[in-house]
């Protein structure tokens, strides 16, 4: 299928030897003038880009204590040099967590620390050449932020905290990543990643009026723009038409009419993606975030829901209140913002919703804890509501539900391989590469239980897994919606 | 006063300050320095006492090396608390007349004592033989832990081969103490000790050793997890845009 090897699945899985260079020529396409500009980032590479890039960071060192704290406290103890999927998958060192750490931290070393300055050899400080800043593009783009390595750390280094920075500083001096900062663009000057404009969505929602009515017999409603709704419902613009991710907007629908609740979606703020978080920039991150509360503001509505976004979770449950708070003139009663499974939770749990599991007995259902809903976010009340809620929404779902190996769900689950602005097919080795390890947990409960449907609550893990299970020989419509499975259990007509 | 004697009561002196100007000087920065975002990694506690008993599981039991691996987490625990033990054994010079309970823990220092080694080797033996932890390994790694297995391994030799002039010893660190310097035992295994710990000392604020302060300031386990209820601003990220 490609120019590359699909990592092969063993019995038991194996922590590789590793191999130096194995992923050195993965990077992704490089950004230029018509995305950068936009950004306010250089379109090329700018003449005095050592002395820019080292500035930067010794601004950031001030501005995230995460960062500064990081980079002085790695004893190298080499917790988490097991931990990453994409050095599972690919063997290649620089993709152990603190070897990708280690590419910053040694250029900090050199220009900021006292041993570094005259030690430079005993300590593993080196000048910022240009080879290290190809090293930075090439593997602070194989980390997809996804978390993992900082729950097995002892001081809680996160890696996802020095490949921003990485990625920010790249920005900086105009070596830009093009598949996110395109995509910043589209959210600016259109509303939403995949570029899809207001009235273009518009006819995409009416159509899934149609198809939806015609096939269950009900009049279920996929309202825009609507003013005075209650809830404002912010999704990942891939909900809209990709496949499997429109049956979780269904499924929405669904939800809500039968709860008899009014809701809309929002043509300004029709992506619940926030791609600066990706690129580690702030400002970006804000601008991004601002839609939200603006959208809100103009539909003067009382209720913010966030759809199956893993990302856009954590940035709406994280940083939305600092980044566009504060959100006083929404209905106190509700957290801002909610999320959908939160919502269909409670719904369940209050008996609003009527679901037939045997509806869904054709499916052996699985569970995909989205790296970022699972590690930086929470649903409920209670710390790890995130991995019980859509657990038990998916088990009011369906008959038939297996866990896959402990140690790879919960916080301690896998990257799907495409996080973290990696979703892009100029790394699909990187992202075939990086599934392996879920695929592996995945192959053992198809094995053991007949597992035939992966479900995930996030656009990312959909679209990636939708692409890379057919390399490990499974079927590229096993990935669905979680939402997808309340739709088809979700009995319309008799409750409402 | 001897030479030798006063080079030593230099060097804790200038030790002394430096570990201790040094890390007010870290702390105060990391103190400093903003946390704009809530970025702490979840499951994590949503209350502060929480957070002080994830601490606690932190810096006591380990909790987060021991989900990651058990070897480095055995050697790095025995390390860890034999040192402490070994450090509280050691109040016994500088504090006249000792606590009981320092006079209590004295033979358990010893047991400590090996703890340290066995935990320090099998680090460094995990540093030369797992390839991963090879590759991030810098010189200074491995001189780290030669250095802490010379103040360990010479200080075991004191109890058990050579034997140090404890009374004397103590009479200098007293001294030290109290600005009324005493002369210094001119033992070559307890000068070799006495160097490396003053070197240690030093060195403490400017390397990896920062990690002991640093848990204490790293938002991924210090923050409460309550962003939807408590809106987080810091300065500068207020500012913004």
């Amino acid at each position: 299928m490609a120019d590359f090897e699909t990592p092969e699945l063993k019995d038991i899985p194996v922590i590789p030897a590793i191999q130096e260079g194995a992923m050195a020529h993965s990077a992704p396409f490089k950004s230029r003038a018509p995305f950068q500009e936009p950004m306010g980032f250089p379109d090329e590479l700018v003449d005095n880009w050592q002395e820019v890039a080292i500035n930067k960071l010794g601004d950031l060192t001030k501005k995230y204590r995460s960062l500064k704290v990081f980079l002085d406290s790695c004893v190298k103890c080499g917790a988490c040099t097991d931990k990453c999927h994409y050095f599972l998958g690919t063997a290649d060192p620089k993709n152990m967590p603190v070897a990708r750490q280690d590419l910053l931290r040694k250029v900090y070393r050199r220009y900021f620390t006292l041993a570094g300055k005259f030690f430079p050899k005993l300590v593993g400080a080196t000048d910022l050449t240009k080879e290290v800043l190809d090293d930075w593009y090439t593997y602070y783009h194989q980390c997809s932020q996804c978390r993992r390595c900082s729950v097995f750390c002892p001081y809680g280094i996160d890696t996802a905290e020095i490949s921003m920075a990485a990625r920010e500083i790249l920005d900086t001096v105009g070596v830009g990543q093009k598949y996110c900062n395109e995509i910043l663009g589209k959210v600016y000057t259109i509303g939403n990643n995949l570029g899809l404009p207001g009235k273009a969505l518009k006819a995409t929602l009416i159509d899934l009026e149609e198809d939806v009515e015609d096939e269950t017999g009900v009049a279920v409603k996929y309202p825009l723009d609507v003013q005075g709704a209650d809830i404002l419902v912010v999704t990942p613009s891939a909900d809209f038409f990709a496949e499997p991710h429109i049956d979780g907007l269904i499924g929405y629908g669904k939800v809500f009419h039968q709860a008899g609740m009014s809701w809309t979606l929002s043509s300004h703020a029709s992506e619940a993606g926030n791609f600066g978080m990706f690129i580690g920039s702030y400002d970006n991150m804000k601008r991004v975030a601002m839609r939200i509360r603006e959208a809100a503001l103009d539909l003067g509505v009382k209720r913010i829901v966030v759809g199956e976004c893993g990302h856009a979770w954590r940035v709406a449950y994280q940083f939305w209140n600092t980044l566009a708070g504060p959100f006083d003139f929404l209905d106190p009663n509700y957290p801002v913002p909610q999320h959908i499974i939160e919502v269909t939770h409670d719904l369940i749990q209050r008996g609003a919703l009527n679901l037939d599991p045997s509806a869904n007995d054709d499916k052996r259902v699985t569970f995909h804890d989205s790296c970022n809903v699972a590690r930086a976010t929470r649903m409920g009340n209670m710390p790890g509501g995130q991995f019980i809620l859509p657990r038990e929404v998916i088990k009011a779902s369906v008959n038939n539900y297996f866990d896959m190996a402990p140690e790879t769900i919960h916080d301690s689950t896998f990257c799907c391989g495409g996080g973290g602005g990696l979703l892009t097919d100029d790394l699909l080795e990187l992202r075939v590469k990086g599934a392996m390890p879920r695929m592996q947990a995945l192959h053992e409960v198809v094995k053991e239980y007949d597992v035939n449907y992966l479900a995930a609550i996030c656009a990312i893990c959909k679209s990636q897994f939708t692409k890379t299970l057919p390399y490990y020989d499974l079927p590229m419509d096993m990935i669905g919606s979680v939402h997808g499975l309340v739709s088809d259990a979700i009995q319309l007509g008799t409750k409402e | 006063m001897s030479m030798l004697t006063l080079g030593y009561s230099v060097l804790f002196y200038f030790a002394t300050f430096i570990l201790f100007a040094g890390l007010a000087f870290r702390i105060y920065t990391y103190a400093n320095t903003p946390s704009p975002l809530k970025i702490v990694v979840t499951p994590a506690p949503t209350t502060k006492a929480g957070v002080v008993y994830r601490m606690w599981r932190e810096v006591v039991l380990f909790e987060s090396l021991f989900k990651a691996s058990k070897w480095t987490w055995v050697f790095g625990w025995a390390f860890h608390f034999g040192m402490l033990l070994v450090l509280l054994r050691h109040l016994r010079y500088i504090n006249e007349p000792t606590w009981f309970w320092v006079d209590m823990i004295q033979p358990f220092g010893i047991y400590a004592g090996f703890a340290m080694l066995l935990g320090l080797f099998g680090l460094w033996a995990r540093r030369i033989l797992v390839d991963r932890i090879r590759y991030i390994s810098a010189p200074s790694d491995h001189l780290m832990l030669a250095m802490i297995i010379g103040i360990t391994g010479t200080g075991l030799m004191m109890k058990f081969v050579s034997g140090a002039d404890v009374i004397a010893v103590k009479n200098f660190m007293i001294g030290l103490l109290t600005f009324n310097i005493q002369p210094i035992p001119e033992d070559p295994i307890l000068l070799i000790h006495l160097g490396l710990v003053g070197l240690l000392m030093i060195i403490f604020p400017y390397s990896k050793l920062l990690h002991a302060p640093g848990l204490f300031f790293s938002p991924t386990r210090t923050q409460i997890d309550d962003p939807r209820e408590k809106r987080h601003v810091t300065p500068w990220a207020k500012d913004a845009n």
